[in-house]
């Protein structure tokens, strides 16, 4: 039976402690607001030697992503974490962490992106990665910070994986806000992230090999992205596997998706993150006036669960899909653009409206969930128009 | 329905308040509760003024987003009151707990608090002044605040000060501040 210690702690020092019960070999990392406190935390377990980890100070977030995809190649369990320009520092190392398939475990602090500079939450950063290749979980609270985390290092390690996970948390709203969680035990988290099995480790004297080669014209390099594609769409079943595994370890549930109400729902509410209570608590008061509301929170954002959520929206009347960040040129945000792709496929069409909210920590009243909620009824009965929508700007 | 009690601290960076904010949520924690304690991060420059939220609830707490109606505002620096609305969204039955040398009738009427408002002072600064040398108001505020509203009681924040300080600080500190305690809880006037 897992010993569940219950602390109120914030979502950096959830992810911080996932990270010490993982113990990776090597740490490498360069501190972020509002990152710093999961790095700050980590190598205070290292210098207190309650951690076995090679903790590697580097002046730059290209460094730092540099330096764990030389530890991963080597075979290493490797974690780092970042945010927001860190984050997009990392742009180039983010593709080659995933074309190489290196198992990476990375924490995002999901923060705005300059200009103007602000450091509070959104998914700007976040939705910049969504093309690399990576693995995202985005959470809704500090426990789930923790669970996501925990269970990052199987998925990437795993055989049939291989790839780097980004476990991410809302800037501020979730890194800094304490709350009531759960810590479990540090054997039992220990059991179950077990060791990484390295294949075709760097550092193997018996059988040498090279990693990253040149893959000329054509020919091989399209081979090995289309074999990275197939890796992505591949892992949603062991993605799921080890999630279920971790869930009955835990007691909390685990799915792609957090479909609320969903099933009988008349208008839907899909959103991510931090945001996903405030929508909730709304629909809850709706619910109670009799009115048929849902919400959809998507906790795994790459690879996108397509299916789960065309099925949990089928359905629905009207659909707000809520963005905190823009696709700037693009018809939608992003989550609205995978959203209006997953219900592409239902023989209805079911009218949408984008909401971008949010951005750079702008505060989530429920008033303006009221509001969505509203001016879904009016898309529904047709006396409102689809498309894209600032809410709250003026 | 939840029984949720929701604070509003006003502040000036280096007060402590994030500190205090915290404080009163793991105390309730410690008591069964769920919780939620966070700063409104501005420019993180001493001596500017600060919101920061503590919930305390029997249920889970699912909201993630500022408090605009507490039923408990908690006022740090009496300076703020000259350009801040501390009153803005409160609960027209909650109480506001100021630190100020101020008697209760005058802080009544630099606040122009409604009837159904309590206020509640206690010279949190001096009283730490007195305790530790140091202007540090949160504990003695916080201390009053339990007195005032009995959101958590005050042996739970004794408790949980010997706990979290007790492997921090000196034992002469400790002490130092759980006699702030006492002394704020003696001194705290309310109506």
């Amino acid at each position: 039976m897992a010993k569940i210690t219950v602390l109120a702690a914030t979502g950096n020092l959830m992810v911080a402690e996932a990270l010490r019960q993982a113990e990776p070999d090597v740490v490498s990392a360069y501190p972020i607001t509002p990152q710093t406190t999961i790095v700050e935390a980590y190598s205070k377990y290292v210098a207190d030697g309650r951690v076995h980890t090679e903790y590697i100070n580097v002046e730059s977030e290209h460094s730092s992503m540099s330096a764990a995809i030389g530890a991963s190649a080597a075979g290493a369990r490797v974690a780092t974490a970042t945010s927001s320009q860190g984050l997009a520092l990392m742009w180039e190392e983010l593709h080659i962490a995933a074309g190489m398939r290196l198992p990476i475990v990375m924490a995002n602090a999901n923060r705005a992106l300059s200009a103007p500079i602000n450091i509070h939450g959104d998914h700007s950063d976040v939705m910049g990665a969504r093309d690399t290749g990576w693995i995202i979980f985005i959470a809704e609270t500090a426990q789930e910070a923790y669970d996501n985390t925990i269970i990052s290092f199987r998925i990437a390690e795993h055989a049939d994986v291989q790839l780097p996970v980004m476990t991410t948390l809302d800037g501020f709203i979730t890194t800094h806000a304490m709350e009531r969680c759960e810590l479990l035990d540090d054997a039992t988290v220990k059991a179950f992230v077990g060791q990484r099995t390295p294949i075709n480790p760097l550092i193997n004297g018996d059988k040498p090999v090279n990693h990253g080669m040149f893959a000329s014209l054509g020919g091989a390099y399209f081979k090995v992205k289309h074999a990275e594609r197939d890796a992505n769409d591949a892992s949603l079943p062991y993605i799921k596997e080890i999630g279920d595994e971790w869930a009955a370890v835990c007691e909390r549930p685990f799915d792609f998706i957090d479909a609320y109400e969903c099933e009988d729902a008349d208008f839907i509410v899909v959103v991510l993150g931090s945001a996903t209570g405030n929508v909730r608590t709304v629909a809850r008061e709706l619910r109670a006036a009799g009115i048929k509301v849902g919400v959809l929170r998507i906790r795994l954002y790459r690879p996108f669960p397509y299916a789960q959520v065309r099925e949990a929206l089928k359905n629905a009347k009207a659909i707000a899909i809520m963005d905190r960040a823009d696709s700037f040129g693009s018809q939608y945000g992003p989550l609205g653009l995978d959203v209006r792709t997953a219900l592409y496929d239902l023989p209805a069409r079911i009218p949408t409206r984008n909401y971008i909210y949010g951005l750079g920590g702008a505060d989530v009243k429920l008033a303006a969930i009221r509001q969505v909620f509203d001016e879904l009824q009016e898309l529904a009965a047709g006396s409102l128009d689809e498309g894209l929508n600032y809410l709250g700007t003026r | 329905m939840q029984d949720m009690t929701e604070i509003r601290w006003h502040a000036r960076a280096g007060q402590g308040a994030v500190t205090a904010s915290k404080l009163l949520a793991e105390t309730a924690l410690l008591k069964g509760s769920y919780i939620q304690a966070m700063p409104e991060y501005g420019p993180e420059r001493t001596g500017a003024p600060l919101r920061a939220y503590t919930r305390i609830s029997s249920a889970p707490i699912e909201v993630h987003n500022n408090i605009t109606n507490p039923s408990i505002v908690v006022v740090l620096d009496e300076t703020l009151l000259s350009f801040v609305n501390v009153l803005e969204g409160l609960d027209e039955n909650g109480t506001v707990i100021i630190n100020t040398k101020l008697d209760v009738d005058e802080a009544r009427a630099i606040l122009k608090a409604p009837p159904g408002v309590k206020v509640a002072v206690v010279d949190a600064s001096g009283i730490s002044i007195d305790a530790l040398k140091r202007d540090l108001p949160n504990t003695p505020t916080v201390s009053a605040l339990a007195a005032v509203t009995g959101t958590v009681t005050v042996d739970a924040l004794k408790d949980n000060l010997l706990k979290t300080f007790g492997h921090k600080f000196s034992p002469e500190v400790v002490a130092a501040n759980l006699a702030s305690v006492d002394r704020a809880v003696s001194e705290v006037k309310i109506g």
